[in-house]
């Protein structure tokens, strides 16, 4: 039988986002939810129950005028690596993690809304569907409808996927081709192929010649709440201190600058 | 009217004051249907659950009830396999409790799932590692085991016991009694564990992360003990509440004394692992993830009281009246004793359920608050009207008490 844990074999698909980049345009939202059908309500005001599975989180420094500063935190699902939150906990398998690709799924039709992985999942990446789908007819939206992203029913969970149809689309090429590896960047996710400051790379954390695996190791490079062990496979860049400091939880002194440890 | 339903012997009210008496829980019960309804067409948008409050009030209730309930296994467990027989007098009661805790806790999750018509998928698709799946098998086959033993308590009524093969199949039943015990307790000791596995296990909530033996986390184990020392003392409070509202003995006070004496002693040994269980939290788990113990309680109305409230107010205190023989010879204490005790452990629910989810662990993330809908309260509440509705339906028709005759016999005769 096939071992489930441990960390992904073969591919580890993972992204990088540079934060110094980021300048919070919203495009990688907007890019997301015109992909993957992300159904939307006449009135999208209430945020806490609208449906992204990218979502932009502006931080400042906290200081005032001419020392403030801002910057903008991408989120996608973290694809965590090692004993992912939600997969553990959900009780009717209706989210797993492929081994081979390192990508969480969500199984839309398995899934019964006990919304348990979302409790589970310290990133908010999980959204529940509150409402029935809703595209606006008469509009012309049903027209942009994806017919490779299955849309979802109400009562149930979703999120990121890293745009799975794009990788099956990737390999059915490179099957066509006799091919059994993919090119880098023949599989990309919406998010990084819309963003206008190229500040997403996305690729296979598993392949050093990638450029993912080298900007993952950059002494910048550092993961949401990578201390909790959830191991994610979204790594972020910053050069700023205090951006990375928001990047975890630290108590009184933990968190090293890295000019302090340059220094050191 | 109905006097030939209502068992030999025993004195109840008209079927007016009856009748009367059932409204306002009839009340509840339909506030409940018609938010049940809503949420089922409409669907969960009825409520006030967001993406971060993807648990709320129902999970509360469901936590509490299950907790409260659990006066039906441990009574059969001290009754059947310990051998306490002064506890026969309450064995009924106390079933028919966890009867209504759990059958309301399991239509209160079928609600609650985003989508109920694919429930079985727990069962067809089961996940093997998830607390879920382990407390809805338990839940759903401890539900099977309380209807059996409901059963001999509704096969004893005055008519149907004149209809020879019922009669018998309860009789025989009521031999077999033991072996429904044992497995009732042993499902009740999973799923109340798994109860509390469930939050144990959330690794990347550090509010509720806790470390454990093999694959339960600590709070698997508190849950059982908490649940084992909060459910008789339910049980003692709905029959005291039933003996307030007849006006008549119905249980003998040695029951009364040995199940008040358990629960204070199994409280007092839950507040001691729990307050250990919170010491070892703060100072390891805690800092591990970056934080402070005071880091969750910086915002929001949950701050530390909430805490001090459910170890210290309602867990020591009620402890000690409990253990304590002269307090809880009085009445009066107690039921104070009793109320205290399962008022700790609904708020260790709340906390277990509300304030983890309050709490946000990402650095840039906000503190949320929630508040339930009318939707919300009708379910929740409408547990409670089909609580009072069953229980007084068969404390009239059934001889739930089998002391009552002579209790109340006695406490007429010097008069």
């Amino acid at each position: 039988m096939e071992k489930k844990h441990g960390p992904a074999k073969g591919n580890s698909y993972g992204m990088v986002i540079d934060l110094d980049k980021c300048t919070g345009c919203g495009t990688c939202m907007v890019a997301c939810s015109a992909e993957n059908n992300l159904a939307v309500r006449p009135d999208e005001s209430d945020k806490q129950r609208s449906i992204t599975w990218m979502r932009l989180y502006k931080v400042t420094n906290g200081k005032e005028f001419p020392h403030a500063e801002v910057s903008y935190f991408p989120r996608p699902c973290m694809h965590c690596d090692h004993h992912t939150p939600c997969v553990s906990v959900c009780p009717a398998t209706a989210t797993e993690t492929d081994y081979h690709t390192g990508i969480v799924s969500q199984i839309y039709t398995r899934c019964i809304g006990c919304r348990y992985c979302m409790a589970a999942c310290p990133y908010h990446a999980r959204t529940f569907n509150w409402w029935d789908g809703y595209f606006p007819k008469g509009k012309g939206l049903e027209r942009y409808l994806s017919p490779e992203v299955s849309p979802r029913m109400r009562g149930v969970v979703e999120k990121c996927t890293f745009c799975h149809h794009r990788l099956m689309r990737a390999k059915t090429q490179a099957y066509a081709e006799e091919r059994k590896e993919l090119e880098e960047g023949e599989y990309i996710t919406a998010c990084t192929e819309a963003c206008p400051a190229q500040a997403i790379t996305f690729g296979d954390l598993n392949n050093p010649e990638h450029k993912v695996t080298r900007l993952a190791k950059s002494p910048y490079a550092f993961r949401l709440l990578e201390r909790l062990g959830t191991e994610p496979k979204v790594y972020y860049i910053s050069t700023k201190d205090w951006v990375r400091k928001l990047g975890d939880n630290y108590l009184p002194g933990e968190f090293k600058p890295i000019s302090t440890v340059k220094a050191g | 009217m109905d006097s030939a339903m209502i068992p030999e012997g025993v004195k109840r009210c008209s079927p007016k004051v009856f009748f009367l008496w059932t409204i306002p829980w009839i009340g509840l019960l339909m506030w409940g249907l018609l938010s049940a309804a809503l949420c089922l067409f409409k669907g969960l948008n009825q409520t006030n659950m967001t993406d971060y409050f993807a648990f709320a009030v129902w999970i509360v209730v469901d936590l509490a009830i299950i907790a409260l309930g659990a006066g039906a296994f441990f009574t059969g467990f001290l009754t059947y396999i310990v051998g306490k027989k002064e506890l026969k007098d309450i064995i009924n009661a106390a079933v028919i409790i966890g009867f209504i805790c759990y059958s309301g806790a399991v239509a209160m999750l079928g609600i609650d799932i985003g989508q109920p018509i694919r429930g079985w998928f727990i069962f067809w698709h089961v996940n093997v590692h998830s607390m879920l799946a382990e407390v809805s098998f338990c839940i759903t086959c401890y539900l099977g085991v309380l209807a059996i033993e409901y059963l001999p308590i509704i096969l004893e009524n005055r008519q149907i016991q004149k209809v020879r093969t019922l009669r018998l199949a309860g009789e025989n039943l009521h031999g077999i009694m033991a072996v429904f015990a044992a497995t009732g307790a042993f499902l009740s000791f999973f799923h109340q564990g798994s109860l509390g596995g469930l939050f144990g296990v959330m690794y990347a909530r550090p509010f509720d992360i806790r470390g454990g033996f093999y694959v339960w986390p600590w709070t698997f184990f508190l849950f059982i003990l908490s649940a084992m020392a909060a459910g008789p003392s339910f049980t003692i409070l709905c029959t005291k509440l039933t003996e307030k509202i007849s006006r008549k003995r119905l249980v003998p006070e040695k029951a009364f004394q040995t199940l008040a004496k358990i629960s204070g002693w199994l409280l007092s040994l839950y507040v001691v692992l729990k307050i250990l269980d919170t010491i070892v939290w703060a100072f390891g788990d805690v800092p591990r993830a970056g934080l402070t113990f005071m880091d969750f309680f910086k915002e929001g109305p949950y701050g530390v009281w909430l805490l001090v409230c459910e170890i210290l107010v309602f867990g020591v205190v009620p402890a000690i009246i409990l253990m304590t023989p002269s307090a809880r010879k009085s009445e009066g204490w107690l039921i104070t004793g009793c109320l205290m005790n399962c008022t700790g452990i609904v708020l260790n629910r709340f906390t277990f359920t509300i304030v983890s989810l309050a709490i946000p662990v990402m650095p840039f993330d906000k503190f949320v608050s929630y508040l339930p809908t009318w939707q919300e309260w009708g379910i929740s509440f409408a547990v409670i009207g089909y609580g009072f509705l069953l229980f007084s339906l068969s404390y009239r028709y059934l001889p739930v008490f089998p002391k009552e005759k002579e209790l109340n016999a006695a406490a007429k005769q010097p008069a």
